[in-house]
């Protein structure tokens, strides 16, 4: 930190804070809610980089964004530069500008958020990838000259997207299979719209696409083909699994199989994948309820209170948690927009019993909550409160409680290790290759459910693994 | 996308399809499923495989009319393209040597017996196949069934065809009279599966119904299909499509299956209006 002048400025002015929609306006319709910088926005927030020469934010990074340098390139004006210069190393940079926990990652460990407010680095990834995708940069990054080499991806969500774009721009012939009728997994069924925009999401699968990675859907590895077939009949060198976390949990309660219950992930996908906001245009329809409850406090379960909130016959979004306002494990900027949208917290309840009537949802009776001392972890634990039995109005309940793997590779007689929940074991974890030679593994699959930039993290570390093995091979 | 090659009317309702798909033909076993969507506003329903040719690359499976998207599909013709075909989905059938099978289809359900009756017979079962429905021109593909069933009992409710009754009064007359029945496979209304199971509950018999409640994935991600098996939850795209019928809640498989009837309604309404002439094809009630 040699230049004291920047350091001062860097102090003193404020975080510069992007435009958003009107909460009144933006809670009824499903358009992007922030709008992102502009380029003078972009400019003045690059200027408060201290460009370190330790950067410690891409330690913070799991994909390890060149930080400094791109924001040095947006600070003079190279927005096209800078968005190539984070493109180096993180394939999505649309995508993870708009859903990365920031204050959790780069930003956590920005010098300028010692004092101050850290640097608005996941704006400005958004603002480079946004102005590069609306005004055009023809020229793709270099790839290598073919190496003849052939590997398979399963499943396109950000684990097997980011190792795709790796492993095409390092020459391999890539092909991802994805089981739904659409790429992008939780990028596509499960963030909202008004978050991430398809429109943005297509245009970063574009890119890959123009990197030579060809997408095949419909396509259920473990059922229309197994990981031998891929790997002996057609000819794959290496297989990379990235199936994630796609299993729903629920709570284990009286009354879920009531109608009016849902897991996020099928209120999520009936929204978001199916169009359900848009029947009877489109053919899949959501239940028309006065009342939603999502049950949790993350990501997810934000993202289904305030898709609720958008639908047409909703007047109501209750969100229950079972700690306080300060544990919620959702961004901090969603938890903020759905308070301005105008979403009911019940903090400290946990959900014991789903009532009904004639086959339908009609409460949620809740125990009260008390928050004790913190655990190793840091977080306070949640004990229930004796006789304190509540009970919450509602005609439909989604439960957000996270997602186990999904089994379906695993169970497929595919000769993986994995442990009794189906996670997938990986021998090497320097490079991510499983108990099977010639497989990798990565992401929530191997994990179990974390964030979008960690599985994309785990997704390049394999990528690099597979380069290393597939190169390897004899001719 | 994936092209009809065939397609054949059997009931007033009820469409026959063979469709070009080579490597989901190259996997299916009976007892298992596809998911199909016909265009980009089309929704996700599953559809149970009837019959897979390997060689030519074909799948054949079996449609009725009754809802917005079966109708629509209805009014498709030979080389037009169906957009998504995903499978083979769910766990295949158990086939092994049971003894004697007693395979029970109600209506609609008699397509999805048949792959599953035809595997037996390769295990060498002795199948008894009992065929229902509301009225002799709704009784399917009775000559397949034939060649795979040692014996083909059939019940009409109205009488126009067999017996005049319902499928359990076939299959009580066969415990009162001590014919021997190692298993029972029950495919067809819920409500057929549930009579069903009721009856062999009370001798005993080993009994799997195999399930189709609504379904968006198919893959177990999103759990819509869940069904209590045993007071366990199971999610019927894979775990299932074929349950210990004994143990399954057939009356919370019932409400849930209900839950989506004025959309589909409105669905369906919506789509006979802006459709031209489809009046032939006026469905008449679910089940």
């Amino acid at each position: 930190m040699t230049d004291t002048k920047n350091q001062k400025l860097g102090n003193k002015i404020p975080r510069t804070s992007a435009p958003e929609q009107d909460p009144q306006e933006r809670s009824h319709n499903f358009q992007e809610v922030s709008l992102g910088y502009t380029p003078a926005m972009a400019q003045l927030e690059a200027s408060r980089c201290l460009l370190c020469k330790k950067p410690k934010c891409v330690l913070g990074c799991p994909v390890r964004v060149a930080i400094p340098d791109f924001i040095k390139l947006v600070s003079e004006g190279d927005f096209l530069g800078a968005a190539q210069k984070v493109k180096e190393a993180n394939s999505l940079p649309a995508v993870t500008g708009r859903v990365c926990p920031q204050e959790d990652q780069c930003e956590k460990h920005c010098v300028v958020g010692l004092k101050g407010e850290p640097i608005a680095i996941g704006k400005l990834e958004r603002f480079v990838a946004d102005y590069e995708r609306v005004h055009g940069n023809e020229k793709l990054e270099e790839v290598a000259s073919p190496t003849g080499r052939k590997i398979a991806i399963i499943g396109a969500g950000p684990a097997g997207l980011s190792a795709a774009a790796d492993l095409a721009k390092l020459g391999h012939e890539v092909v991802i299979f994805e089981a739904l009728h659409k790429p992008g997994g939780v990028l596509f069924y499960g963030i909202p719209e008004f978050r991430l925009p398809k429109e943005i999401l297509e245009a970063e699968l574009n890119y890959l696409e123009r990197l030579g990675v060809k997408i095949q859907v419909n396509y259920v590895i473990g059922k229309i083909k197994t990981l031998d077939e891929l790997m002996k009949e057609d000819g794959f060198d290496a297989v990379f699994v990235g199936t994630g976390a796609g299993l729903p949990y629920f709570l284990g309660i009286q009354g879920e199989n009531l109608n009016g219950v849902y897991s996020a992930n099928e209120f999520l996908t009936r929204v978001n994948l199916m169009h359900a906001w848009e029947f009877p245009v489109f053919d899949t329809p959501v239940h028309a309820h006065k009342i939603v409850a999502v049950v949790g406090g993350g990501n997810t379960a934000l993202d289904a209170a305030r898709t609720a909130l958008r639908l047409p016959t909703v007047e109501k979004v209750k969100l229950i948690y079972r700690r306080s306002r300060d544990e919620l494990p959702a961004r901090k900027e969603e938890v903020e927009h759905a308070e301005a949208e105008g979403i009911e917290f019940h903090y400290l309840a946990s959900p014991v019993k789903i009532e009904g009537k004639n086959g339908w949802v009609s409460s949620v009776q809740c125990v009260s909550m008390e928050l004790g001392e913190p655990d190793e972890s840091g977080r306070r634990s949640a004990e229930v409160k004796p006789d304190s039995e509540i009970s919450i109005e509602t005609d439909a309940v989604v439960i957000a409680l996270g997602s186990g793997v999904n089994p379906l590779i695993s169970k497929s007689g595919s000769g993986l290790k994995a442990d009794s929940e189906g996670h997938i074991e990986v021998a090497d974890p320097e490079v991510n290759m499983t108990s099977k030679e010639g497989v990798f593994a990565g992401g929530d699959i191997v994990t179990g459910a974390a964030t979008v930039i960690s599985a994309m993290g785990a997704g390049r570390k394999a990528a690099k693994g597979i380069h290393d093995y597939v190169m390897s091979l004899p001719e | 996308m994936f092209k009809i090659l065939e397609k054949a009317r059997l009931a007033p309702q009820v469409f026959r399809y063979i469709v070009e798909a080579p490597e989901i033909a190259n996997k299916a076993q009976a007892g298992q499923f596809v998911i199909i969507r016909l265009d980009e506003t089309g929704e996700r329903i599953p559809i149970t495989i009837c019959d897979a040719n390997k060689t030519d690359g074909t799948l054949a499976f079996f449609v009725q009319a009754v809802g917005k998207t079966s109708i629509e599909m209805s009014l498709m013709k030979v080389g037009d393209s169906i957009l998504d075909v995903v499978g083979p989905l769910g766990n295949p059938s158990e086939i092994e040597k049971f003894g004697t099978v007693v395979l029970v289809g109600g209506g609609f359900g008699i397509a999805a017996i048949y792959p599953i009756a035809r595997a037996l017979q390769e295990a060498e079962n002795k199948n008894i196949s009992i065929l229902g429905a509301r009225t002799k021109e709704l009784i399917l593909l009775e000559k397949e069934m034939t060649n795979v069933s040692t014996e083909v009992r059939i019940a009409t409710n109205d009488g126009s065809y067999g017996f005049k009754g319902f499928v359990t009064d076939v299959l009580i007359e066969m415990i009162q009279n001590k014919e021997p029945i190692d298993r029972v496979i029950a495919i067809g209304p819920l409500v057929m599966m549930k009579a069903v199971t009721d009856l062999t509950r009370k001798y005993s018999i080993p009994t799997f119904a195999s399930l189709n409640p609504i379904m968006i994935d198919g893959t177990g991600m999103c759990g819509a299909c869940r069904v209590t098996v045993g007071n366990e939850m199971k999610f019927a795209c894979v775990d299932g499509p074929e349950f210990d019928a004994h143990q399954v809640d057939f009356e919370g498989l019932l409400n849930r299956l209900g839950s989506y009837l004025p959309e589909e309604k409105e669905s369906k309404e919506r789509y006979l209006n802006e459709t031209p002439s489809p009046c032939q094809l006026k469905p008449v009630s679910n089940f």
